[in-house]
């Protein structure tokens, strides 16, 4: 591990975590503007953090050690893998010791430490929503590693950066089936994973239908500013994955100063673009009835499934 | 047409017939799934046309405009036609559930590929190596033949085996002479009035076309 690749590291979590709320502010904007509402401005996401850290803590006295612990061990999971996956730069010296595997499992413990907090204030809200994310994650998750997984069988290697930079060696595999279809796949499950429409709704509350919201529900202060800052990341952390495993151009494949702002600059080009994607799509879909997230969620599996018998046997 | 490009745009080809015959299983409504069988039909039309441009062959880039017409736009609308005439409901229905219906036939592709592994082993080039993909789409056929009640979709599920059948014709043989290729597509298309016809009688007479009620004999 060399001190660049370390400061590439960190620099890449502090670009994440920076970019999240101003993005999510984003996608609500646009949301908004396309149903004809002014909206609120982008950063208003980060001045709701900034008001939610410096206000009071408040825990129910019935809650233990796992509710405390919660808030940080999703928030360390998230920041380490924003850490971890190319955003900026491939020469991460984060990539060499965690490969998808190692992102696929933070996001999960991440997942798990919420469901049990959600479990752990003993409200009714709070048990629906750990169930139901469960439910959706114990399908959602192997999608993720098996769509990766396609794209790893042609590049030899299931570090994240070096799938990258295999991509961008060889730019006809970029619209090669395998790639396609697992595009099609990790889409689908990073609009599971990230509880947006026509999954889960992240613009209500105290709804019978919500997942996410209904695990947050007890907490408040700084504790509600770090979940939603995780998840705010959580967000940018897919689509960063959808951009660059995908279409790659632009990352830097060194550790320039002047490589890593190109990189930066593309990077926030495409994550908008995305994001702009997303929110259009939320305006014209309504959300699926909760039985019928698994056939969306299998459908996505298939997809990944199929990418990595054609890497397998077309490539 | 370089050969590369000729690999790229063959495999997405195939690949855009196998990834409909999966969208046929997933849909729900009646509707949507015969324009997904049509888009099937133009991607089998698209195979032909790739093959037909890169090999030099007019003739079968004429029969992949024929199969274009026929299996992207008549076949489908006949289709729409028996639906439309019947005003039962346009939902799909099965026996089994649409996540074990994926999975079953993502399972189907795997005996695909490993059923037609020594027919592979004979020649390395990107047509043969798709092959195993027409066998999957005919097998998916198959399933959506045997696991849907209502006699549209089973009309679908015989098309799209017929699918199948011509995309491995058209990878294996490079190109068959077009008197055999319209002498396929007339009784393809032969078939689709007689299963039309067949419908409409069997709606006609019993107000439906759920066969799972048809198995008793009743005065």
């Amino acid at each position: 591990m060399n001190p660049t690749g370390i400061a590439v590291a960190l620099l890449q979590a502090v670009f994440v975590i920076a970019c999240a709320p101003l993005l999510v502010g984003w996608t609500r904007l646009v949301r908004a503007r396309l149903e004809g509402r002014v909206g609120a401005p982008i950063r208003q996401p980060w001045r709701d953090l900034r008001k939610w850290f410096v206000k009071e803590r408040m825990v129910s006295e019935h809650t233990g050690w796992v509710f405390a612990l919660a808030p940080l061990v999703l928030t360390g999971s998230a920041v380490l893998v924003a850490a971890l996956v190319p955003s900026l730069s491939t020469s991460s010296a984060l990539d060499q010791v965690g490969d998808l595997f190692a992102v696929v499992y933070l996001l999960l413990l991440g997942t798990v430490a919420l469901s049990l907090a959600g479990l752990d204030a003993g409200t009714a809200f709070g048990g629906m929503g750990a169930s139901r994310e469960m439910t959706i994650t114990a399908i959602a998750e192997p999608t993720v590693l098996v769509a990766i997984f396609a794209l790893s069988v042609s590049a030899g290697s299931s570090n994240l950066g070096v799938i990258v930079a295999d991509t961008l060696s060889r730019p006809s595999a970029a619209a090669s089936p395998t790639n396609l279809l697992a595009l099609a796949a990790l889409a689908v499950v990073t609009v599971a994973e990230t509880g947006r429409i026509p999954v889960d709704n992240p613009s209500t509350h105290l709804e019978l239908t919500m997942i996410h919201e209904a695990m947050t529900l007890e907490f408040s202060g700084p504790d509600l500013a770090m979940i939603e800052l995780a998840a705010h990341v959580r967000l940018v952390v897919f689509l960063t994955l959808l951009a660059n495993l995908f279409v790659p151009w632009g990352i830097a494949t060194t550790a320039q100063p002047l490589h890593l702002l190109v990189a930066a600059g593309a990077v926030l080009v495409k994550l908008t673009v995305l994001a702009t994607i997303v929110a259009t799509v939320e305006v014209f879909l309504a959300k699926v009835r909760l039985f019928r997230v698994p056939e969306l969620l299998a459908a996505s599996f298939v997809l990944a499934f199929l990418a990595v018998t054609a890497s397998f046997f077309l490539a | 047409m370089k050969h590369t490009t000729f690999v790229q745009l063959l495999d997405l080809a195939v690949g855009a017939v196998l990834v409909t015959s999966f969208a046929a299983l997933w849909l729900r409504r009646l509707a949507t799934v015969t324009r997904v069988i049509a888009i099937q039909g133009f991607a089998l039309a698209g195979v032909a046309a790739v093959i037909g441009v890169y090999e030099h062959e007019t003739e079968l880039i004429a029969v992949s405009v024929m199969v274009a017409v026929l299996r992207g736009l008549v076949l489908p609308g006949l289709i729409n036609r028996t639906m439309r005439d019947g005003d039962e409901r346009r939902e799909v229905e099965s026996l089994i559930n649409i996540p074990a219906s994926l999975l079953a036939a993502a399972v189907l592709t795997l005996v695909a590929y490993t059923a037609t592994r020594s027919v592979v082993a004979l020649d390395d080039s990107a047509q043969v190596r798709a092959m195993p993909l027409g066998v999957a789409v005919g097998l998916i056929g198959i399933l959506l033949v045997v696991s849907r009640r209502k006699a549209v979709l089973q009309i679908i599920g015989v098309l799209m085996l017929d699918n199948g059948i011509a995309l491995v014709m058209f990878l294996g043989t490079s190109g068959v002479p077009l008197a055999i290729e319209l002498g396929v597509a007339s009784d393809v298309l032969l078939a689709m009035f007689i299963l039309q016809v067949l419908t409409s009688r069997i709606r006609t007479k019993f107000g439906g076309t759920d066969l799972d009620q048809l198995r008793e004999l009743r005065d």
